[in-house]
C-alpha cells in the first residue's frame, strides 16, 4: 500500500478545529423497551445495596416483572403505531434498527423472559433450609461448596437475589442484539447478554461443582468465540471503512458511490470480506449452538440451574438468530453465493448431529440440549431461504420454540428426589403413573419438539421447511424431515418411558410448585397449543413483521 | 511505515492467542490468551482506522477495552470460585460432565 493512501488524519483534524460537537439525536420513545429494562436492571443493583435482605426478594421480583411487562407494552405500542410495518426507521444515529423483525423478536424475548422470571422466583420446590424458603440459587456464590461459609450462609437464610438484575441486564443485551444496526452495537449487545449469563450459570444451589464447571466452560468458550466475532468485525471494518450495516452492504454489493483511494484498495481485497464475514458468522453460530460450534451446549445446559437453562435456551436462541438474520439479509445478501453453501453444510450437520447424538443421552437436560442443537439446524434451514417467507417462518419458529423450551425446563425443575432435581432418564420411568398431570404436560412439550400436528412445533417446522423448499433448498428439506424423524424417536422414547414402564420404588416425586411455576408451565402449554391449533394469526403477524429496514 | 505490517502483526498475535486457548491447560492462561486475541483485534481496528482516515475503528477499540475489562471481572470471579472449590484451575480437571 502506498503512503499516499494513508490519510493524515491528525494533521487535517488539527488544521480544521471544531468549535462544537453536535449532540446526537436519540429517539427515546422508539428505544423505550430497551431503556425500560436497562433502567430496571440498574435499579435492581441499587435495591441490592439499599433494601434490607428480607425485603429484597419481593422487591426484586416486583421490579423485574413490572419492567418486563412495561417493556412488552412498549413493544406492542410501537408495533400498533406502525413502527414495525410502515414507519420502520433507524434510530439512535444509526445504531439501532426499529423494524418488524426487531420488534417481533423483542416481544418474544420479553414474553419468554417474563415466563422465565417466574421459575427464577420459585421457592416451594426445595425443602426449607432452617425454616427459610430457598430457591434454585446458591445461598452465597463466593462460598466454597460444602464448606463452613456455605453452611453459615444457608443458616442465615441468604439468597442470591442478584439473579434478577443479572437477568435484566442479559435481557437488555438480547433486546439490542437483533436490532443492532452496526457492528459495534452488535458486539456490545453480545457481551452485555453473555457476561450475566456466564455468572447465572455458576449459581446453582445443588450440584455446585457442576454448576461452576458449566460456567467456566461457557465463559472460556464464549470469550473465545466473541474474540473471533470481534476479529471478523475488524476485518469487515477494514474492508468497508465503516461499521454501519447499510454502508457495508453498499460496499459489498458494489453500489457505493464515493470511493476514496483507501477504500478502493481495501475493496479490492476479497480476503478481508470473506475471512471477516466467516469469523462474524462463526461468532453468531456459536451463540445459536450450531454444529460444529455446539460443544458448550450440553455441558452448560446440564450444569446451569434449570430455570437459567430454560431462560438461556429460549431467549439466547431468539436473540442470536435475530442478529444472524439481520446480518445475512441486510449486510451480506450480496455475498449469498458464498455464505449459502457454507450454511447448507452447517444446517445439515447441525440437524443430523443434534438428532443422532441426542439418542444416546441418559440425562434429560442433556437430551434437551441436543434437541436444541437439532432445532437450531431446522431454523437455519429457514434462514437459508433468503426470502421474506424465510424471515417470517424463522420468526414464528423462534416464538413457538421459546415457549416450549421454557415450559419443558420448568417441568424438569419439578421432578425431584433427595438430591434435588432427578435429571437422569432412568428415574423418569413410570412418572406418568405417579403423577399423570406433570407427565402429560411434559408429553405435550415433547410432542411439540417432535413437530406433531396440533402443536406449535408442527406449524413452525412446516413454515420453515416450506420457506426453505420455495427458496430452492429442497434437498435440505429432505434431510430436515429425516432428522425430524430421528428426533421424534427419542422424544417418543421419553414419553413411552414415562407412561409405559413400571415406576421404581425409590423413584423421584413431583413437587407441587407455587403459582409462579404453574403460571410458566400453563403459559407454555397454552402458547404451544394455541400456535398449533390456530397458527394463522401468528403466521400473519410474523409475515407482516418480515421487512428489514435498510 | 506501511500500516499493512501492523495488520500482519495483529493476525500473528491473534493466532498466538488462539493457539494458546487451544493448547494451554490452566484456565487463567487460557483466559490471558483470549485477552491477547482481543488486543490483536484492537491493533487491527486502529490500523484500519488509520488507513481509512476515519475514527470508527478507534471508537470500537475503546469499547473493546471496556468490554475486556468487564470480561476480566466476570471471568476471574468464575475461575477463582472454581479454584477455591477444586484447588486447581486446570481446564482438564473440570470434567464432571462428559458424554
Amino acid at each position: 500500500m502506498s503512503a499516499s493512501a494513508v490519510h493524515s488524519l491528525w494533521t487535517t483534524a488539527a488544521q480544521q478545529p471544531v468549535d462544537s460537537i453536535p449532540a446526537p439525536h436519540i429517539e427515546y420513545s422508539q428505544l423505550a423497551p430497551m431503556l425500560i429494562v436497562v433502567g430496571a436492571a440498574v435499579l435492581g443493583v441499587l435495591v441490592e445495596v439499599v433494601v434490607p435482605r428480607k425485603a429484597r426478594y419481593h422487591s426484586q421480583l416486583f421490579l423485574s416483572v413490572t419492567a418486563l411487562a412495561a417493556a412488552f407494552a412498549a413493544v406492542v405500542g410501537l408495533a400498533a403505531t406502525g413502527h414495525g410495518t410502515t414507519k420502520v426507521q433507524i434510530a439512535a444515529m444509526g445504531a439501532i434498527a426499529v423494524d418488524g423483525p426487531a420488534l417481533f423478536l423483542q416481544g418474544t424475548i420479553l414474553l419468554a423472559s417474563l415466563a422465565a422470571v417466574f421459575t427464577f422466583a420459585e421457592r416451594r420446590l426445595d425443602p426449607r433450609a432452617h425454616g427459610k424458603h430457598v430457591d434454585s440459587f446458591v445461598a452465597q456464590a463466593g462460598s466454597v461448596p460444602g464448606g463452613e461459609g456455605e453452611q453459615a450462609a444457608v443458616r442465615a437464610g441468604f439468597t442470591t437475589t442478584e439473579v434478577y438484575p443479572l437477568m435484566l441486564f442479559a435481557v437488555t443485551g438480547m433486546l439490542v442484539f437483533p436490532a443492532a444496526n452496526d457492528l459495534l452495537t452488535l458486539f456490545i449487545a453480545l457481551e452485555v447478554f453473555s457476561l450475566p449469563l456466564y455468572l447465572l450459570c455458576a449459581l446453582a444451589r445443588r450440584k455446585r461443582l457442576m454448576s461452576q464447571e458449566a460456567a467456566v466452560k461457557y465463559f472460556l468458550l464464549g470469550a473465545f468465540s466473541s474474540a473471533f466475532l470481534l476479529f471478523g468485525i475488524a476485518l469487515l471494518y477494514g474492508y468497508a471503512g465503516s461499521v454501519s450495516y447499510a454502508r457495508i452492504a453498499e460496499v459489498v454489493d458494489g453500489s457505493v458511490r464515493a470511493i476514496d483511494p483507501a477504500l478502493a484498495q481495501t475493496m479490492g481485497n476479497d480476503a478481508l470480506l470473506l475471512i471477516g464475514g466467516a469469523m462474524l458468522l462463526m461468532g453468531l453460530l456459536f451463540k445459536v449452538g450450531a454444529v460444529p460450534f455446539h460443544m458448550w451446549t450440553p455441558d452448560v445446559y446440564q450444569g446451569a440451574p434449570t430455570p437459567v437453562t430454560g431462560f438461556m435456551a429460549a431467549a439466547t436462541k431468539v436473540a442470536a438468530f435475530g442478529a444472524l438474520l439481520r446480518l445475512l439479509y441486510v449486510v451480506l445478501p450480496g455475498l449469498n453465493w458464498d455464505w449459502r453453501p457454507v450454511l447448507w453444510g452447517v444446517a445439515i450437520v447441525t440437524m443430523l448431529g443434534g438428532a443422532i447424538v441426542a439418542i444416546t443421552q441418559t440425562d434429560i437436560k442433556r437430551l434437551l440440549a441436543y434437541s436444541s442443537i437439532a432445532h437450531a439446524g431446522f431454523i437455519l434451514a429457514g434462514v437459508i431461504a433468503l426470502t421474506p417467507d424465510g424471515i417470517s417462518s424463522v420468526l414464528f419458529y423462534l416464538a413457538a420454540y421459546s415457549f416450549v423450551t421454557i415450559g419443558a425446563f420448568a417441568v424438569v425443575t419439578l421432578v425431584r428426589d433427595a438430591g434435588g432435581e432427578a435429571t437422569h432418564l432412568s428415574k423418569w420411568a413410570g412418572l406418568g403413573r405417579r403423577s399423570p398431570l406433570a407427565a402429560a404436560v411434559f408429553a405435550v412439550f415433547l410432542l411439540a419438539f417432535a413437530g406433531i400436528p396440533l402443536t406449535s412445533g408442527f406449524a413452525g417446522k412446516f413454515a420453515v421447511f416450506k420457506a426453505a423448499a420455495e427458496g430452492g433448498a429442497g434437498a435440505l428439506v429432505v434431510i430436515g424431515v429425516i432428522a425430524s424423524a430421528i428426533a421424534a424417536f427419542f422424544y417418543i422414547r421419553v414419553i413411552v418411558l414415562m407412561f409405559f414402564s413400571e415406576p421404581k420404588p425409590e423413584g423421584p416425586t413431583v413437587a407441587v410448585p407455587s403459582p409462579l411455576t404453574m403460571t410458566t408451565i400453563a403459559v407454555g402449554v397454552a402458547v404451544t397449543l394455541a400456535l398449533g391449533v390456530a397458527p394463522q394469526y401468528f403466521l400473519d403477524l410474523a409475515g407482516q413483521a418480515s421487512g428489514f429496514v435498510r | 511505515m506501511n500500516p499493512v505490517n501492523y495488520l500482519y502483526l495483529a493476525a500473528l498475535l491473534f493466532t498466538i492467542g488462539a493457539a494458546g486457548v487451544l493448547i494451554r491447560r490452566n484456565a487463567i492462561v487460557v483466559f490471558m490468551s483470549v485477552e491477547l486475541m482481543l488486543n490483536a483485534c484492537n491493533l487491527s481496528l486502529v490500523t484500519f482506522s488509520r488507513m481509512h482516515g476515519n475514527l470508527d475503528g478507534q471508537i470500537v477499540a475503546f469499547f473493546t477495552m471496556v468490554v475486556a475489562a468487564a470480561e476480566v471481572v466476570v471471568g476471574l470471579a468464575i475461575i477463582v470460585s472454581l479454584f477455591r472449590s477444586r484447588h486447581s484451575a486446570s481446564v482438564d480437571d473440570a470434567s464432571l460432565m462428559k458424554l
